[in-house]
């Protein structure tokens, strides 16, 4: 069977539920903009005309038998799954679900420490025991990578009765894993593939790019369509494999999904699947050379390292996303984060992250040529007006956490708050981040250290935002009593 | 029959010029190109719509963002030129014997193939031996370059479009690298007027005031642009465009002009209340 990827089947029955022009006694309560001048001349008439509530003509994302079910076939097709679903709780509630769906209570899950904040809150939910497979690092670059077939061998040998493994592919940074291999492990132990792939909806649309999950046969995969499939912010694809029970899945998904799901994003999600289906090719033909050409540009400016395959070694870093512009900032002097924040306090220009040693530019279709040019002449005269000796430049991104008890028993365990300066030897029962990327220095039920404390410090010095603690300030700490 | 090509100077605002006919239309990779004769105003080009010259007042225009800092600059010898793909500065600037080099950058190729064709006005002087044409994004092409040019002359279209990525801060940093010690950049700086033109006139003069040790506005008056009062940026590492400034030494040059003259080269400089006004928030 093949679907016809020209269809878009919630667009269209919202495009004619317009024309039926429905007298609205249901919510929402603006009833199309007009109780809402200010917000409607805000977002625009056409936007509040399809800010509606289910019904029978556009189905119910809780239980989808109508033109939701078929979109969510045709985009099932569209990304080789067996079956998709349209999430409108972001990509965090693609990547709950998944771990909801494999774990219970004190069962295991295999995954990179390096996960976003969104996996282990799902432990903290279910109860699952993290087994941490510590990521790879690169020194010179202070970037975690891929995972290491050989250590993920390791930990599913040494726990046969882990449920699944958890694999975050590709990385913030555009770094992969060997996911088939590491699929085949896990399957030979009867343990399910779960992929956070956020950063890798474009894998499934362009050419020459890296293994995607479902091509891989991993089990679940969450897509963030809304980072470089073009839908809007909040909306993303659960994906998944032909071991998985779409039925029990969809119960999953509503222990904590919205029973009001709004169809922007639904309509977004709609429209941008069928915009890849059909043109994903050229569109991403285009962002990647214009990735290209910016990472040979900024090469040439000297100083900044904008990496691409060459780092590729095989396991860890088993393939990269060449459609990410990741520059190391280390050798002119500056962290990420300051360059981060100088592009946009003296240039406009806002990117996607800085970090202790990277910046992060997310090029896509809808970049112009010039912009990318501004990008780099703003590079060229940071580094000639800001520039400084690269002396006591802190690398490290990733330090190895001490795990002493579950996330979950952690996060509800008495605790007090302490001064972040005394709080090494204690157990954290909070998250500590920056965001983004997102990615815990700190997790719930990690010991903290002298060289966490001083990692923690030196990032807030260097302006990094840092998130996910009771105090707002995080000169405190809740550790566990 | 009547046939009016109008631009919208504000929401509110609108200019027309009746058409005697249209003389060409197309569509360059970077934007609409488009020429008309007009009974007042004689042929002009307009770009996405915009209003660039008219051959009865670009005079003023070019006459004012060349002499000027080529009259300040002791001994220009080497000029870059961004934009300006309609060859009025180029024809301004050829009348100097003493530069020997003009490199041109201007980022749509047809712009320059229709001005030959339609506008010989302003194109007159593009065979000159002298010049050199970069067919790139000015953007692009100044970042490579340092401690090069004498004089910088960006001949700008507006804020908006193909052209703002020169009035970025990168871009006038780069402008600052690619000048010589004593090097003058000089800009065309949009219009304190209308309040959505004085905005963006304000935030170029901020970042070439944060770029250049000294940064003067000068005014002409441009009567198809929209308030017909217009602004252009002087920019400096070494030079004051007064103080520096040898109106006899200029004379002598002998040059014919019909705008410019030494005393209203004084003159340009002494701005209204409310303009100094609008510089001095951003200063």
């Amino acid at each position: 069977m093949s679907l016809d990827q020209n269809r878009a089947p919630i667009y269209e029955a919202l495009e004619n539920f317009k024309r039926m022009r429905i007298v609205p006694f249901d919510v929402p309560g603006h009833k199309r903009g007009r109780g809402n001048s200010e917000l409607t001349d805000f977002l625009g008439q056409a936007c509040m005309n399809v800010d509606v509530n289910s019904m029978k003509p556009l189905d119910n994302l809780c239980h989808p038998v109508s033109v939701i079910k078929e979109a969510e076939s045709i985009a099932a097709e569209a990304f080789g799954a067996a079956n998709a679903f349209f999430m409108v709780g972001g990509t965090t509630s693609a990547v709950q679900s998944m771990i909801l769906y494999a774990c219970k209570s004190g069962d295991k899950i295999i995954m990179p420490r390096n996960v976003h904040r969104s996996a282990i809150n799902a432990l903290i939910l279910c109860d699952a025991v993290p087994v941490y497979v510590n990521p790879d690092v690169n020194n010179e670059l202070g970037i975690a990578l891929g995972m290491s077939v050989k250590q993920v061998e390791e930990a599913i040998n040494a726990n046969p009765d882990a449920k699944a493994v958890l694999v975050n592919n590709p990385t913030y940074y555009g770094i992969c894993s060997d996911l088939k291999r590491i699929t085949e492990l896990a399957h030979s132990k009867g343990m399910l593939v779960l992929v956070d792939e956020a950063h890798g909806t474009h894998f499934y649309f362009g050419d020459n790019f890296p293994v995607t999950a479902m091509a891989a046969d991993a089990d679940l995969a969450s897509v963030s369509m809304h980072k470089s499939g073009g839908s809007l912010t909040q909306s993303s694809f659960l994906l998944l494999g032909d071991r998985i029970n779409a039925d029990y899945m969809r119960q999953i998904i509503n222990l904590t999904q919205t029973t009001s799901a709004s169809y922007l994003l639904l309509s977004s999600l709609d429209i941008s699947r069928k915009r890849l289906a059909l043109n994903g090719r050229e569109i991403f033909a285009e962002t990647v050379e214009m990735a290209e050409y910016a990472r040979s540009e900024i090469n040439s400016i000297g100083g900044y390292y904008a990496y691409s395959k060459e780092l590729i070694n095989g396991d860890s870093i088993y393939d990269f996303d060449v459609s990410k512009l990741s520059v190391y900032t280390l050798p002119i002097g500056l962290a990420g984060i300051e360059v981060y924040d100088l592009l946009r306090d003296e240039y406009d220009i806002q990117i996607e992250f800085g970090d202790i040693g990277n910046i992060l530019a997310y090029i896509s279709v809808g970049d112009r040529k010039r912009d990318i040019e501004r990008l780099i002449s703003a590079l060229y005269e940071i580094r000639r007006r800001f520039g400084k000796e690269a002396t006591g430049m802190l690398s490290q991104e990733y330090v190895n956490p001490i795990v002493t008890e579950t996330p979950r028993k952690a996060f509800y365990a008495d605790k007090e708050s302490v001064p972040l300066e005394m709080a090494a030897g204690r157990i954290c029962s909070e998250f500590v981040m920056c965001y983004p990327p997102g990615i815990p220095i700190l997790a719930p039920g990690e010991l903290i250290t002298e060289e966490i404390i001083d990692y923690i410090k030196y990032a807030k010095e260097k302006g990094c935002s840092m998130t996910g603690t009771e105090d707002i300030n995080i000169e405190r700490l809740n550790v566990i009593v | 029959m009547e046939l009016w090509f109008s631009e919208r100077h504000t929401p509110n605002v609108k200019f027309s010029i009746k058409v005697d006919r249209q003389l060409y239309s197309c569509t360059s990779e970077f934007q609409r190109i488009d020429i008309f004769d007009s009974k007042e105003f004689g042929r002009f080009l307009t770009l996405d719509g915009y209003m660039m010259l008219t051959e009865k007042d670009e005079f003023i225009y070019h006459e004012m963002i060349t002499h000027i800092p080529v009259a300040v600059h002791p001994n220009p010898k080497s000029i870059l030129v961004i934009g300006a793909g309609d060859g009025g500065v180029i024809r301004e600037l050829t009348r100097y014997q003493s530069i020997e080099r003009i490199d041109l950058v201007e980022i749509d190729e047809l712009v320059v193939e229709v001005c030959k064709k339609y506008l010989p006005t302003t194109s007159c002087s593009f065979d000159d031996p002298r010049i050199n044409f970069y067919f790139e994004d000015g953007v692009k092409f100044i970042r490579h370059c340092e401690n090069k040019y004498d004089i910088i002359i960006v001949d700008s279209t507006d804020p908006f479009g193909p052209g703002e990525g020169l009035f970025t801060k990168e871009f006038y940093g780069s402008c600052f690298k690619a000048l010589k010690d004593d090097g003058i950049m000089v800009n065309q700086h949009e219009s304190p007027f209308y309040t959505e033109d004085a905005a963006a006139m304000q935030r170029s003069h901020k970042r070439i005031v944060e770029s250049f040790p000294i940064s003067k506005v000068y005014q002409a008056h441009i009567p198809t642009y929209p308030s017909g009062h217009w602004l252009f940026g002087f920019a400096s590492k070494k030079y004051h465009p007064i103080n520096d400034y040898n109106g006899t030494k200029w004379n002598m040059l002998g040059l014919q002009t019909r705008y410019y003259n030494p005393k209203l080269h004084a003159g340009a400089f002494a701005l209204p209340n409310y303009v100094e006004e609008l510089l001095r928030d951003v200063e």
